[in-house]
């Protein structure tokens, strides 16, 4: 074992520095499905479009503004903001006008419905964007490259990967538990989460909560979105792609599990990394093996509780 | 009450339902009031960066032909149907287009995967069938087909004339690295290049072998382990966005400038890489109809084609629109022939389909010819990336131009059988120089 790490150390070292990044962008897309799954218990596939949406609308908004002079240094701030203006407007639309109604329906209707909303959001990005591949990466190449040393050699690694990236993941998690635990507004959507019925029964409007956090969701998705998109090109079925991913670490993680949904974002991130390098075959399959020996040992998900169900 | 069905009347059913397809096409064939066509193509999903296009010069030239006067004087119509739901919903629409809505021709498909499952349905349909883009060689190495041919090259040409490319260019490499998608295409394409290489070229050794997941938009870990592996040559035939993303990110980390890439798929990426690309790696376009063509054999045909495509779409024309103009005078040119050899009279399936094999047709570069086994012979041009004043985008520079017979495998042998045969020798003398 020794000998296998003097060996492979300095590729371990690569590819925990890789998975870290990756594991960023998992956590951030997962993280607004596991909060929308926690306190709505809707299965949305169509989490999946709202992050590539994101990812579309930052791409063009920046190259809308780059076109018009917009300095290099803004096209990150110009990404974070698209996100919140596509969650800000496509959430409450969508949460209003489709969710609020199927609420008391089967599970089965639920999915149904998100599936037909995903299918329909996947033809409006056709109609708006066409089918040719779109990127904006102003801000990934004006952060630059880092040179890691890598024995006697280096290996560079973009800024962007390395930093902003796993970065603004580490601040999303940090000030959503503050968010969650510190604000009123954040421990009335605990409170729905833990036990909707109490709650509606305390006075809280579930109605209110609701909106809040499908819009909240939202606007992580879409910041997933649009942070890959300075590294991503964009084609149809990115969406599709990626929620995938995120319902492994839902289903890892616990129902609305925030830390839950880090740490399973890090350890998918750091398995398919190090898979890439000592074991390509296994790299698509990683993400999925973790979820099942965890769902193995744990059915609730790694920070779930098991929850009493009247009968 | 309904009567009794007899054993009598259940052999005269039986033998009805055997003697009236044959009666049925004894029939003279009527001269339809159109011709319709059914094209099968991506209109969803990652692969509808080439779907989507070739769609849109499928209708471009169905109203160009119309208004020339259509084919043999008929007029076409084409119907759509979309690849991405999977093969048992484009057997069902095959099915459906041929016996409900009585298509006179089939045109499939991009997805190799689509061509296997389908290709089986014109022989049992017995419908003219033109596979206008899938790859995979298997469908006329490992059967014949009467009324199924392919009007452009295939797998093996298209991975071989880079292959012996790379050789030529770059003989004393020693390390390798493929990095494809996974799907048939990508670890088919990388047997067919290992088995030719090893043929040619023994003792290389290969690196790393990596398959990202088909639609994977982040290739950050693969390129890290790139970086220190430091190949000689990377080999990717990948397409689409994953090509975007992979050689973006390839770029913006220097990659280029530790390895040659070699990229057989490329062209239809160049005008969305615009100058990202880098230049000197060696590209492919699955054919040789390159936007800069130095010398195409019709130059007016393929201005044409360029132009009209250009000025109606604002895009540049990207290899599945070369793929499906070829497949569409294919078929005019066929129908035409198999008119005049019935003295104008309209042909029957069969006959439609006989006029096809040996047919040879003008493209804007060169003639193409079926073979007796339904495969076209297309030239395969390859190149270094390079830049100029006329395109936005990277176009080969020092072309080499291989003939599609040279590198495509002989009818009735199998392409890794013969790619095993080739010796190192053949690498000089095969293609030639152009521009």
């Amino acid at each position: 074992m020794a000998e296998w790490f003097q060996d492979n150390g300095l590729l371990l070292g690569l590819a925990l520095l890789d998975g870290l990044s990756s594991a960023g962008l998992i956590f951030l897309v997962a993280v607004g499905l596991n909060l929308v799954f926690g306190v709505l218990r809707i299965i949305n596939v169509a989490h999946g479009s709202l992050y590539a949406i994101g990812a579309y609308s930052a791409a063009s908004i920046g190259i809308f503004l780059s076109g018009r002079g917009l300095p290099d240094w803004a096209s990150i701030p110009t990404l974070i903001l698209s996100a919140a203006l596509v969650g800000a407007i496509l959430g409450p639309i969508i949460e209003r006008l489709l969710l609020r109604r199927i609420y008391a329906q089967e599970e089965v209707v639920q999915l149904l419905v998100t599936f037909a909303l995903f299918m329909i959001l996947e033809d409006v990005q056709k109609l708006l964007w066409g089918v040719q591949p779109i990127h904006h990466d102003t801000a990934m190449r004006w952060l630059g490259t880092i040179d890691v040393p890598f024995g006697a050699d280096f290996i560079p690694f973009t800024n962007y990967q390395l930093f902003v990236l796993p970065g603004i993941a580490i601040v999303t998690l940090v000030g959503l538990a503050w968010f969650l635990r510190r604000t009123l507004t954040g421990r009335v959507i605990v409170a729905v989460t833990t036990d909707r019925e109490a709650a509606t029964a305390m006075g809280i409007d579930a109605a209110k909560v609701f909106l809040l956090t499908f819009t909240f969701g939202a606007m992580l998705a879409a910041l997933g979105g649009a942070l890959s998109s300075p590294t991503a090109a964009l084609v149809p079925g990115i969406g599709a792609q990626t929620i995938v991913l995120s319902f492994a670490v839902v289903a890892t993680a616990g129902l609305g599990q925030i830390e839950g949904a880090a740490l399973t974002s890090l350890m998918m991130g750091l398995g398919r990394s190090i898979a890439v390098y000592f074991e390509p075959e296994l790299e698509v399959v990683v993400p999925y093996i973790i979820m099942v020996l965890v769902l193995l040992v744990r059915p609730q998900g790694l920070f779930g509780v098991i929850e009493t169900r009247r009968v | 009450m309904t009567a009794p069905f007899s054993r009598r009347d259940a052999l005269a059913a039986g033998f009805g339902a055997v003697l009236l397809p044959s009666t049925l096409s004894a029939q003279p064939a009527q001269k339809p009031a159109e011709f319709k066509i059914g094209v099968t193509t991506f209109l969803s999903g990652p692969a509808s960066v080439f779907g989507v296009p070739s769609r849109k010069a499928c209708e471009m030239l169905v109203d160009q032909i119309n208004a020339s006067g259509g084919i043999a004087g008929v007029p076409i119509r084409a119907s759509f149907v979309d690849e991405a739901p999977g093969t048992d919903h484009l057997v069902g629409e095959f099915r459906r287009l041929v016996q409900s809505e009585g298509v006179h021709a089939m045109f499939q498909s991009i997805s190799s995967g689509s061509c296997l499952a389908c290709t089986p349905l014109s022989a049992e349909l017995q419908k003219l069938t033109i596979l206008w883009d899938c790859g995979t060689q298997r469908i006329f190495e490992e059967n014949r087909w009467q009324y199924a041919f392919r009007t452009q090259g295939y797998g093996t040409p298209e991975v071989l004339a880079p292959l012996l490319y790379l050789l030529k260019h770059k003989p004393d490499f020693r390390t390798i690295a493929v990095i494809n998608q996974d799907y048939a295409w990508g670890r088919d394409s990388w047997e067919l290049w290992k088995t030719g290489m090893d043929a040619m070229k023994p003792g290389v050794r290969v690196v790393a072998e990596m398959f990202p997941r088909f639609g994977s938009t982040d290739f950050s870990t693969e390129i890290t382990r790139l970086l220190a592996l430091r190949p000689d040559v990377i080999l990717s035939t990948s397409w689409g966005g994953e090509l975007v993303t992979f050689i973006r990110q390839a770029a913006e980390r220097r990659l280029h400038e530790r390895s040659l890439m070699v990229l057989p798929v490329a062209e239809a990426s160049m005008p969305t890489l615009g100058r990202s690309m880098p230049e000197g790696h060696i590209i492919g376009t699955r054919g040789d109809h390159w936007n800069n063509h130095p010398s195409p054999a019709n130059p007016a045909l393929f201005n044409g084609l360029v132009n009209s495509y250009r000025q109606r779409f604002n895009e540049w024309p990207i290899y599945p629109v070369h793929h499906m103009a070829q497949a569409m005078w294919a078929l005019k040119a066929g129908v035409e022939k198999a008119v005049a050899a019935k003295g104008g009279g309209w042909p029957s399936d069969l006959e439609m389909a006989n006029a096809f094999r040996g047919l040879s047709f003008p493209t804007p570069t060169s003639t193409i010819t079926l073979r007796e086994d339904g495969q076209g012979l297309e030239d395969q041009i390859v190149g270094l990336s390079s830049f100029n004043d006329r395109f936005p985008f990277a176009v080969p520079k020092d072309m080499i131009q291989f003939p599609g017979e040279q590198v495509s495998a002989p009818v009735g042998q199998k392409s890794t059988d013969w790619l095993k045969t080739l010796k190192p020798d053949f690498i000089a003398s095969a293609g030639a120089r152009i521009g």
